[in-house]
């Protein structure tokens, strides 16, 4: 049982780093502002998320459990608030050139 | 391999340095802030450094240098806001924020400026 | 394992850290500043100072965060002048010795530090039992070295007032920083209606545990205090004006408090801030409840800087 939870968590956490991995290349790679917050959010929300997933097996007590979950969800909030800010000043400026 | 302590201690060395030389050669007044913030956080590390060579009884390391070391954060935090405001009320008046003794205000842009 | 996780940080860092001094936009150089900042509450945790983790994350990179980013945004102007005034190559190379010298002097004393070595903890840990608390920071900063945190309150007052003080003759008892609009079904608006209410929360749990575990007042009056500039920077809430007596009642209630235990110790324990036997559980109680939400409010108000509008 330990043993699948332990394979569980491997498989989840680098699932998740690969998503980090992705969201990173993205970030620098891509030409424009707005594809490259597409890529950071996406990939990042995800392997986030993956990450958190992977730890949960590992936690001791439920109260754990729901931080890791609350962190996740407020890493959601605020990097949906976040890109969308940078967007609308990325579009503004780009309209203005 | 070397303790945690010694790393962050040896850390803490090269941010200092590297803020003394961005304090010293940043001419822009918010980069001195930045870089004399650099210094006093690498001032910090080494201070947690020897606070956690000097762990014991349960603790990762001797609360009391700790404890100090919230005390500099939140002193450090209250001299950046008021140099930061110091900051902005200059270039409020005087329209720029240069530090140079014999600045005048951009009123009378010289041809090439900025330009090499 | 962990040596691998603080190279790779202590790595991170000082690229971070010679990010915020290469850089040529200075709006940069403050983000790279700010992920710095997050990075060292990293290390803070290396080195088991939880405590010291928090605080650098809401306040050392968070609220300093947010002042230097206003600023860098309102001097960008000033950009091309700071360039055209780059020092030339013999004051950089001097620089860069003067630099060297330190870090290799600063090494050599981190090489040097003596073994065993010294420490406070068991003095801590022989009076912990006095003061009733279970987190030993809690109990150096509010009962073994009170008289740092209250004059560490004090200091934040006076950078509060010292803030004011520079607000131009006609602002005087105005409201602090300009005025923000935001399109109030936005997601700037969504978002400062969803999170205070459990930023609120978290800050007061925070601050509500650092009496036993990793926590307290500071860092929990940062939370609040970010909470509250959210809102304002939504156009959800206004700055009070400065002039209001019920403000400047709250913002010195805390240091008030912490002065009159201080001088009640003077006649009940025989020292100031003396606390009498049986009592320092309660009296370190009050001293927290009146400083966070003071400490709060002037947090808040640091950063919402100096007034700019006139009071209406």
């Amino acid at each position: 049982m330990s043993a699948a939870l332990d394979l569980f968590t491997i498989v989840a956490v680098s699932a998740g780093v690969v998503f980090f991995l992705a969201g990173t290349v993205g970030l620098l790679r891509f030409p424009d502002a707005l594809t490259r917050l597409h890529a950071l959010t996406k990939a990042d929300n995800l392997g986030l998320g993956l990450i958190v997933l992977g730890l949960l097996p590992r936690v001791d007590g439920v109260q754990a459990g729901l931080k890791l979950v609350a962190v996740w969800l407020l890493a959601l909030l605020a990097s949906a608030v976040a890109s969308q800010l940078i967007a609308r000043v990325a579009r503004r400026a780009g309209q203005s050139t | 391999m070397i303790d945690a302590a010694t790393l962050y201690g040896l850390c803490a060395a090269l941010l200092v340095g590297g803020g003394v030389y961005a304090l010293i050669v940043n001419p822009q007044p918010l980069r001195k802030i930045v870089a004399f913030n650099v210094i006093g956080n690498g001032v910090f590390v080494l201070f947690g450094a020897i606070a956690h060579r000097g762990a014991g009884f349960g603790w990762g390391g001797d609360p009391v240098p700790q404890a100090l070391l919230i005390t500099g954060l939140v002193v450090a935090f209250c001299a950046t806001a008021l140099a930061v405001a110091l900051l902005l009320r200059l270039f409020d008046e005087a329209g720029s924020a240069t530090l140079a003794p014999d600045a005048r205000p951009p009123a009378a842009p010289e041809a090439g400026a900025g330009e090499r | 394992m962990t040596d691998a996780i603080n190279c790779g940080l202590a790595i991170l860092i000082l690229a971070l850290a010679a990010w915020t001094i290469v850089a040529r936009d200075t709006f940069s150089a403050v983000v790279g500043f700010v992920a710095y900042g997050l990075l060292l509450a990293l290390v803070w945790v290396q080195l088991h100072g939880v405590d010291v983790a928090l605080t650098e994350a809401a306040l050392g990179s968070g609220l300093t965060g947010a002042l230097l980013l206003y600023a860098a945004a309102r001097l960008r102007a000033t950009e091309r002048e700071a360039r055209a005034e780059r020092p030339g190559l013999p004051t950089r190379v001097a620089a860069a010795l003067v630099a060297a010298c330190v870090t290799v002097a600063l090494g050599i004393a981190v090489l040097a530090l003596p073994d065993p070595a010294p420490t406070l903890a068991p003095q801590t840990a022989a009076s912990i039992a006095t003061t009733g608390v279970g987190n030993p920071l809690t109990a150096v900063l509010v009962a073994f070295r009170a008289m740092d945190t209250l004059l560490e309150a004090i200091v934040v007052l006076f950078a509060l007032i010292g803030v004011w003080s520079l607000a131009p003759d006609r602002f005087w008892g105005g409201r602090p920083g300009t005025l923000h609009h935001s399109d109030p079904d936005g997601v700037l608006a969504y978002f400062a209606r969803v999170l205070p209410p459990i930023g609120v929360v978290v800050g007061v749990y925070i601050f509500w545990v650092g009496a036993d575990f990793p926590g307290g007042k500071f860092q929990g009056a940062t939370l609040l205090a970010a909470m509250w500039l959210l809102a304002v920077i939504a156009g959800l809430a206004d700055t009070p004006p400065i002039g209001r007596t019920w403000l400047r009642a709250a913002l010195v209630a805390g240091p008030v408090v912490f002065l009159a235990v201080g001088a009640a110790g003077v006649a009940f324990a025989g020292a100031f801030l003396g606390y009498p036997d049986g009592y320092a559980k309660p009296l370190i109680k009050v001293i927290e409840w009146a400083l966070f939400p003071s400490l709060a409010l002037t947090l808040a108000l640091i950063v919402a800087g100096a007034p700019q509008r006139s009071a209406p």
